[in-house]
Parts: C-alpha cells; structure tokens; sequence
C-alpha cells in the first residue's frame, strides 16, 4: 500500500508529528554523527519513515539525503513504507527455522491475506520476518509489537491476533 | 527489620515476562497479603537461572528448590504447600537442574556443578537493585583499582589471567588494553559489543538481564586501565529489557559516584552511555560496528589501522564483548591465579553456552573451558530430545561448523577446536538429531548470510547469492552432481578473498557439511 493510499485522518495526524520532528531535530543540528539516533526517534514517531521526515532530517543534520536513504535501506530495523498498527514478525533464525519456523510464516500469510513485507489494506497488521532474536529456546517464535510467542502453532496464530486492535 | 523466613525469587527476564511472570509475581504478593504473611514472606525479583523453555521459573529459599512452568493457578498451592506447610510441589520442582555456585542449589541439582564466573550473581540477585549487586562484593575491585593500583598494574593483571576475546576472535584482553593505552591519543574509548546477532546466541542478552552492573564494573576498570573516559555499549535494538535495565543501573551508578566524574575522588572521570543497533549482522564486525556507532553504514573499515590505535572518531578505541568484559570484575577481585584455576592452560577460565535445538533442556549454562562436546550436550543439556540419535551440532553460530559424533569427545576451547578447523564462537550450540535434513539447515544457514552481506565486497556479495541459487536447486531436488563441489569452490573463494569475516567464515559450515554428510547430500540429486 502506498503512502498516497492513507485515509486523511492519518494524514492530519501525520501532520502534527512533523512538528514533533522539528523539536526532535532542534537538539540534533548540525550533527551528522546523530543520525542513526534520530532515525531511531523518528521511527519510534511515525511507525516507518516518511520521505518527507528523510528530507527534514537530510536538511536539519547536514548530510545529503543520498547518505540518509543509504542508511536507512543498510539496516533491518528502519522502514520505509508505511506499517500496520501491529507489527508481526515471524523469527526464521537457525533454531526457529528447524522446528517450523517456515510454516509459521506461511500460515500467517494466509490467514491475513498478505505476504511477507505486507500490510493488511486496513493497516492492522504488518507482517515481516526477523532474524534470530534468541528465543531460541522457544522456537518457533513470533513477535507482535514488543510480546513475544514462543512454540507457536499454525493453528493458533489468529487466536493470538484476535488480542491487538 | 523483619525477620523473613523464605525468600521467592522469580526469574524476570525475555521468556519468563512472555509466559506471565509478572502475573504469578502479583498473584503471589496478592496470596501472601490475603494469608497475612507479606512480613514473613518476600518476593523478589532475579535475572535468569538459566532454564529458557519452562514458562515462568521462581526459586524459594532457603531450601533452595526450583519450580518451572509456574501458572498464577498454582500458587496458592506453593504457598500452602511449601511456605505453610513445608512440602514441596514436587509436579513442579525442577530435577534436572545442573548444580551451581549457590550452597542452597545444590540439593536439586543431579548433574554437573556449573563454575559460574560470569553468571555469578544471574538469578540471585535482583538485577535492578545496585545494592543487592554491591552486597555480593560488587564495584569492590574498581574501587580498589582505581584507589590502589597504576593502569599499567591493572592490564598486567588481565594479562597474567590468560583472559581472551568471548566474541569469537579470542584475542587477548590484556593485549588489547595494553595496545589502546600505548596508542597516542587525547581522547579514547571503551565499546561494548552487546549486537548480539549470531543465530543461536542469546548469552549476552541474558548476562546484561540478570545482572548489568557486572559489565558497567568491567567497562569501568577497563576504562581506566586504556584511560578511556567514554564507555559505548552498542546494543541491539530489539533487547527491550537489556536496555531498560542498563539505563537504570548507569543512573545508579552515576548517582553513587560509580560512574561520571572523579569517581572515588581519584580524579578519574568516566561517562558509560548506551547506543541502538539498527539490525545488520555485520556490525559484529568491530570497525562495521564502529562505522554504525558513527552513524553510516555499518561497512568494514581496512586493517591495519587497528580500533587500538583509530577506532571510534580516529581515536583508540577498544572493542569487547559483553561476555569479556563480565569476567573483569570477578578477575580483578580474585585474582590473575584464581582465574587460572578455571579452565585449560591455554585457555583459562569458562564459556557461557546457549545450548538449543533437539535437546531435552535447552539453556544457558557456564562451563569451564575444555570440557566436551559430549558434556554440554548431555550432561548439561539433558541429551538429545524423546530419545532420538545425535546426528551433528553446529557450533560456534551459523558461521561455525558442524560438528559430527567423531567430534564429541574434543575439548571445546579456542585451541583444541582450531586443530580440527572448528571454532567456539559465540558459543552457540545449535543440536540435531537423526531425524534433521541437512541440506534444509544449510539452506537456512546460507540464505542468512545472503541477506546479511553488507554488499562492500564482490566476493561475498556475489558469492552469497550464488551459493543460495544452488542449494535452492539441491533442496528442490533439481540439483546436479557438480553443484556439490561448486558450493565447495566457491566458498573457498570467498574464504580466501573477502574483505571482513562475513565472508571469509562461509566455508566452515559448508566444508563440515561435506565432510560429514556428501552422501546425504547427493542422495538429493
């Protein structure tokens, strides 16, 4: 889904997180060597990152926006498109991937409609793949936001959904 | 003061909180309140004992037992059992429970004494609590360092203990230290490496839950040693808890005095602050990670120069891994020989293990260096799971090798493994039984390191993407007979052409796959 594709109410709320951007950025000026840091917070405010925050962070640091998307696309953690309300991420680290790691991913595919590096058309839900978290022990371990599943079964990844809005 | 006649202690860490630790915590200051035992009881919090697939896991003193799998269903039942009446739960109490340093601990234990160096006070002690941590003889050695002892005295010291690199590389620590303190510089710097990212591993991420006062000791006596006056930890951003706890303990710290300026009145002046990964397997790679640290793109820089001499900002820098750093403490307060009393003569002291796969109890353990493949496996581990055949162990992480039946009764250090071209690695210990495709494991093992080449480099680049191309072709049964050896060439291409050891480590996984398994391999085609 594209950024083009929100509902406005999105947008205005997006809107006023630029603001919280510009404060953010105050203490940041100048400050090449802050980047990946402000990536972080700017992530943490808008859920990915919008071309137009790369643009103000490019600006407000003093590095060209070639070098921010360059760091952007270098690391997992950040995102450019725009994501679920929940993030679902399926570990396929070495211990997961043995005890059914694959099968997990496949299931929660179907069951939301939507491939891996996809989100749902009402932005629920945003389903990706990570590697190795150490719940090795656990395996196969999913992720919802910050809560993490271990011994997931196929048959119960919806019931496990059903709890986030 | 109260007189408390038994302490729980409820292992708060990842895997426990998942499966509803802090539920039973409540539940069991709820029940004690209604009984009226809330004077005579405590419930405490503590790091991980080190038991990872057993739900919520407590331990009540001063008998010292072990419950696992613990539901807020069963604690009224461990109150009137165990507090009131002095039984234990037995359905719940953990048998297979390796001994460890706690006098109490013992009676559970059935296998094998753990030496806990590292893991000392993990699962004791509440790790949120600098108290609790100065109590069991915490900050003692900085503060006798720093008060008492030349820098130069301190790296003799970490010399003379054998001390090497946990990481992986198995460097020498006092080496290291000696060479950053030498380097010119007005400026230096102390990095932990807590991007703990190797398949398998999760030992660091444990030690900074259950107790991160240990490493802000380490970094402090090593700070000062080199005459650093930053301290880095360069974290993952996905270890929530790690990252909460370490926050609270550097403001502790900083508000006893531990940490920040003229600390003990000595003058020296040392600021410990926490940076987030972004999630890039290379930034293990020390100058990757110092190009992330820089805020670009965690590419490997060319050595020489080394980080000793222009690391961080082009200035000294010294590099180590949380689990080395954890040793500093425990070293510096009991001594270079105590040290030495661990371990083999080459390589002194013990490894934190994570031991997972097919095996009936998968963990965290401590064992001293040297001891086999075949004790951590079955002894620690509790052998392999519902009674299936060990088939083969990856060791070292999925840059390390396989490592068949042949290979369990070689001790397992830095030097004995590198006689049979195998590494410790990070220390994972990933086991499969007779029942695992290997071609499937290498298939994950590879695909992994296709998605984690930083691309600086055409060998790796390049070669990932081949190498994942043909043993796509083998797993879908399409493969053809020189694709085996293809895999082989290629890799040692990569192995003897790469730019970091992202690439060069390739070759180990699939080499050890050929060795054990070419059969299994070609039945494929």
């Amino acid at each position: 889904m594209s950024s083009e594709g929100h509902c406005r109410c999105t947008q205005i709320e997006e809107e006023s997180l630029y603001t919280e951007l510009e404060k953010i950025l105050e203490g940041h000026k100048g400050r090449g060597k802050d980047l990946i840091i402000v990536l972080h917070k700017a992530q943490g405010l808008f859920g990915y990152l919008p071309r137009k925050a790369l643009e103000m962070i490019a600006l407000e640091l003093d590095v060209s926006i070639n070098e921010v998307l360059g760091v952007v696309t270098f690391y997992n953690f950040f995102s450019t498109q725009p994501t679920g309300r929940n993030s679902i991420k399926v570990c396929l680290g070495t211990a997961c991937y043995v005890r059914g790691g694959p099968g997990v991913l496949k299931q929660a595919e179907k069951d939301l409609g939507i491939k891996d590096g996809e989100t749902t058309g009402d932005r629920r839900f945003s389903l990706g793949v990570v590697r190795c978290i150490g719940a090795c022990g656990l395996a196969p371990a999913m992720i919802v936001n910050n809560d993490v599943y271990g011994r997931v079964k196929t048959t119960k990844i919806m019931e496990i959904l059903e709890k986030y809005e | 003061m109260n007189l408390v006649r038994n302490h729980i202690l409820i292992s708060i860490d990842s895997s426990t909180i998942m499966a509803g630790a802090r539920a039973v915590e409540r539940a069991f200051v709820d029940e004690l309140l209604n009984r009226g035992l809330q004077d005579e009881v405590s419930v405490l919090e503590t790091g991980s004992l080190g038991l990872i697939n057993r739900g919520v896991v407590l331990v009540v003193y001063p008998e010292g037992v072990i419950y696992a799998d613990v539901t807020t269903k069963d604690v009224p039942e461990i109150v009137e059992e165990h507090i009131l009446k002095g039984r234990f739960v037995e359905r719940l109490v953990v048998k297979e429970m390796p001994k460890q340093h706690v006098i109490k601990r013992e009676k559970t234990g059935l296998l094998k004494e753990q030496p806990r160096i590292v893991l000392r006070n993990s699962g004791i002690i509440n790790p949120e609590s600098i108290d609790e941590y100065i109590a069991t003889g915490g900050y003692e050695a900085a503060s006798k360092i720093i008060n008492e002892m030349k820098p130069e005295e301190v790296i003799e010291e970490v010399k003379r203990s054998g001390l090497t690199g946990r990481g992986g590389a198995a460097f020498s620590t006092g080496m290291k230290w000696d060479f950053a303190r030498r380097a010119k510089g007005d400026v230096k710097y102390i990095i932990c490496n807590a991007d703990e990212g190797e398949p398998g591993t999760f030992k660091d991420r444990l030690i900074l839950e259950g107790d991160p006062h240990k490493l802000l000791e380490g970094m402090l006596i090593a700070g000062y040693a080199v005459g650093a006056q930053y301290g880095y930890i360069y974290i993952r951003g996905e270890y929530v808890l790690s990252i909460e706890r370490l926050e609270k303990a550097i403001k502790d710290a900083e508000a006893l005095g531990l940490l920040g300026e003229n600390i003990f009145g000595s003058g020296f002046s040392y600021h410990v602050s926490i940076k987030k990964g972004a999630g890039a397997y290379v930034c293990g790679e020390e100058t990757a990670l110092i190009e992330s640290l820089e805020g670009k793109r965690g590419h490997p820089r060319s050595k020489p120069p080394y980080p000793v001499t222009e690391g961080l900002w082009g200035k000294p820098t010294v590099i180590n891994n949380v689990e080395t750093l954890a040793n500093i403490p425990e070293i510096m307060r009991n001594g270079a020989s105590w040290f030495r009393g661990y371990g083999t003569e080459k390589c002194p002291g013990t490894k934190v293990y994570t031991i997972i796969g097919h095996v009936a109890t998968p963990g965290l353990i401590e064992a001293e260096m040297g001891t086999t493949l075949r004790d951590i496996i079955f002894e620690y581990g509790g052998g392999i799971k519902n009674g299936k055949k060990f088939k083969c162990a990856l060791v070292g992480g999925a840059a390390g090798a396989f490592l068949g039946p042949d290979m369990l009764d070689v001790n397992m250090d830095f030097v004995s493994l590198r006689e049979y071209s195998a590494v410790l690695g990070s220390g994972a210990i990933l086991v499969m039984d007779e029942d695992t495709n290997i071609v499937e494991m290498l298939k994950n093992v590879l695909h992994f390191f296709r998605h984690e080449s930083c691309g600086h480099c055409v060998p790796c680049r390049l070669g990932t993407a081949q190498l994942v191309k043909i043993i796509d072709r083998v797993a879908d049964s399409k493969g053809k007979r020189e694709d085996i050896d293809k895999l082989l060439r290629i890799s040692e291409v990569m192995r003897d052409t790469s730019f970091c050891p992202l690439g060069q480590s390739l070759y180990l996984p699939i080499s050890s796959t050929l060795k054990y398994f070419r059969d299994e391999m070609l039945s494929m085609i």
